[in-house]
């Protein structure tokens, strides 16, 4: 293999570069990023950047003695890949040739249909949404975020913290009971309650009112909450659309096998937009986690370079985290499929406990505030665990 | 400036024990039986190493994903980037004791600002 083009520059692009070079790989290399910055780091986006407590120095990824003799081509967005050519096109019109390609393309935020070019509406992913939403949040006032998943629950408790009057809207009855079931996802939601943040759960967004600038959410039971700056916190979708007619499969992004590999020889998947095949579940899973992005690489680049001779290892249960009003959350393993979850140690009401989740009496999954010791602990017995 | 740190018999191997020192310094048994000593605070954010995934040489800190070399106190991987300091550990009668280093300390941004006393 002489050349390796990356297709994508955030985490998952950069660990697949570091992964290339710590296995061995000696040729051309080259990133291909859609924005212009280098590889940065996106959870303190919602936090610690947005709050103006570290800088976007802070943010790189990349060490300053880091050398990874790497092309980098920023600022350009793929267009498609050339299976027969073997060439990723990019939106500024060259061609980049390559023997291997790592798709890194990562997901993009969903946004609300209708809402471009209405001031105060933000969506959170890039370094320049986190930029623009923090010159938004200084102006102070009313804060609407839709959507009570991580994201929305990270930037109202941001929000909160710097002064602003907080609401957040859920179209489910329960926020979080997608990746942490119903019962722990109403306890972690609790802590917007705890500092005052509005929560309304249940019920949809319509729209959203204003002239030029927002100045309302527009809710289907028919109230409208007053709104200086809104944040649509919705989830994300793989940016896989480069890929049609490629011949890469794609479903829920882009389909590959639990070492990476797509069904095109010399191609493989990491990161946000890769929907890898997870062993243990017996089925493809499409994870954003930022651990994922980090660790899944060197086993796609070990099966890129050893044209798939390698036999992919079990990965460790997924982990999340997330930082909210000033509480550590830790999250390991699938709570889908549990039958029942148990608080192990420390109680829910001051909110420091851990709680596992299990399926017929065995741990699939672990929960922890403020438990960073005993999260560990459990987490290494789940990997562990056969 | 040596510091007594516990008893070598109270420290099983996969275990750590903190020395609330400033900034606090961590004691490692590994499973094969080996000692080092590190800086406990990881270089990313305020989190105690000693809380974190012992295994090998080489721990995991229990917030985020990089993994501090006990050996060199060098990091493999993001978020943190900068190495964290080691310290020379020494076992006399039953007794384990910490050279901390002469270096001056690799601290998150956040502890940094506290001891340079800035606001925290």
């Amino acid at each position: 293999m002489r050349t390796v083009a990356v297709v994508g520059a955030s985490l998952a692009g950069l660990s697949a570069a570091r992964s290339l070079r710590k296995q061995g790989y000696d040729g051309r290399l080259v990133v291909i990023g859609d924005e212009p910055h280098r590889p940065y780091d996106r959870p303190p986006l919602s936090k610690e950047f947005l709050a103006g407590a570290i800088g976007e120095a802070d943010l790189a990824l990349e060490r300053d003695d880091e050398d990874l003799r790497a092309e980098w081509v920023l600022g350009t967005r793929a267009t498609g890949l050339d299976r027969a050519e073997r060439a990723i096109r990019l939106a500024d019109g060259r061609d980049i040739r390559a023997d291997g390609v790592v798709i890194a393309t990562g997901a993009a935020a969903r946004t609300l249909p209708g809402t471009d070019g209405l001031a105060g509406v933000h969506v959170l992913r890039t370094l320049d949404d986190a930029r623009a939403l923090r010159d938004d949040l200084a102006r102070g006032g009313r804060l609407v975020v839709i959507g009570g998943g991580f994201i929305g629950a990270e930037v109202a408790s941001t929000a909160y913290a710097l002064g602003l009057d907080v609401t957040v809207v859920e179209a489910a009855p329960t926020p979080l009971a997608g990746p942490l079931g119903e019962t722990m996802g109403g306890i972690v939601s609790a802590l917007h309650a705890d500092h005052g943040v509005r929560l309304l759960c249940g019920v949809g967004v319509k729209g959203l009112s204003g002239e030029h600038r927002v100045d309302a959410v527009l809710l289907e039971n028919g109230r409208g909450v007053p709104a200086d700056t809104v944040v649509v916190g919705v989830g994300a979708r793989p940016c896989v659309d480069w890929l049609r007619g490629s011949g890469i499969e794609l479903d829920n992004g882009v389909k590959c096998g639990a070492d990476g590999r797509t069904g095109v020889a010399g191609v493989i998947a990491v990161g946000d937009c890769a929907n890898w095949y997870d062993p243990r579940a017996g089925a493809h899973r499409r994870v954003e986690h930022w651990t994922g992005a980090m660790e899944r690489p060197d086993a796609a680049v070990a099966a890129l370079l050893a044209h798939g001779a390698t036999e992919p290892g079990v990965p460790r249960p997924p982990y999340f985290w997330s930082d909210q009003y000033g509480v550590k959350i830790q999250f390991a393993g699938h709570a889908t499929g549990a039958d029942s979850v148990t608080v192990e140690e420390g109680t829910t009401d001051d909110r420091c406990f851990l709680a596992v989740y299990r399926r017929a009496g065995r741990p699939v999954a672990v929960l922890g505030m403020n438990q960073p010791r005993l999260f560990t602990r459990w987490r290494k017995q789940l990997a562990a665990a056969p | 400036m040596m510091i007594p740190a516990c008893r070598l018999a109270d420290l099983p191997r996969g275990e750590a024990h903190r020395l609330d020192i400033d900034p606090p310094v961590s004691v490692f048994h590994t499973d094969d039986g080996e000692l080092f000593a590190i800086d406990d605070t990881c270089t990313h954010q305020d989190a105690s190493l000693a809380d974190g995934w012992l295994e090998g040489c080489e721990v995991e800190c229990p917030l985020h994903a990089s993994k501090f070399d006990l050996r060199t106190g060098a990091v493999d991987a993001p978020p943190a980037k900068l190495p964290v300091r080691t310290h020379e550990v020494v076992v006399e009668d039953g007794m384990i004791h910490v050279r901390i280093s002469t270096e001056a300390p690799n601290l998150p941004p956040c502890i940094a600002a506290r001891l340079a006393g800035g606001p925290a």
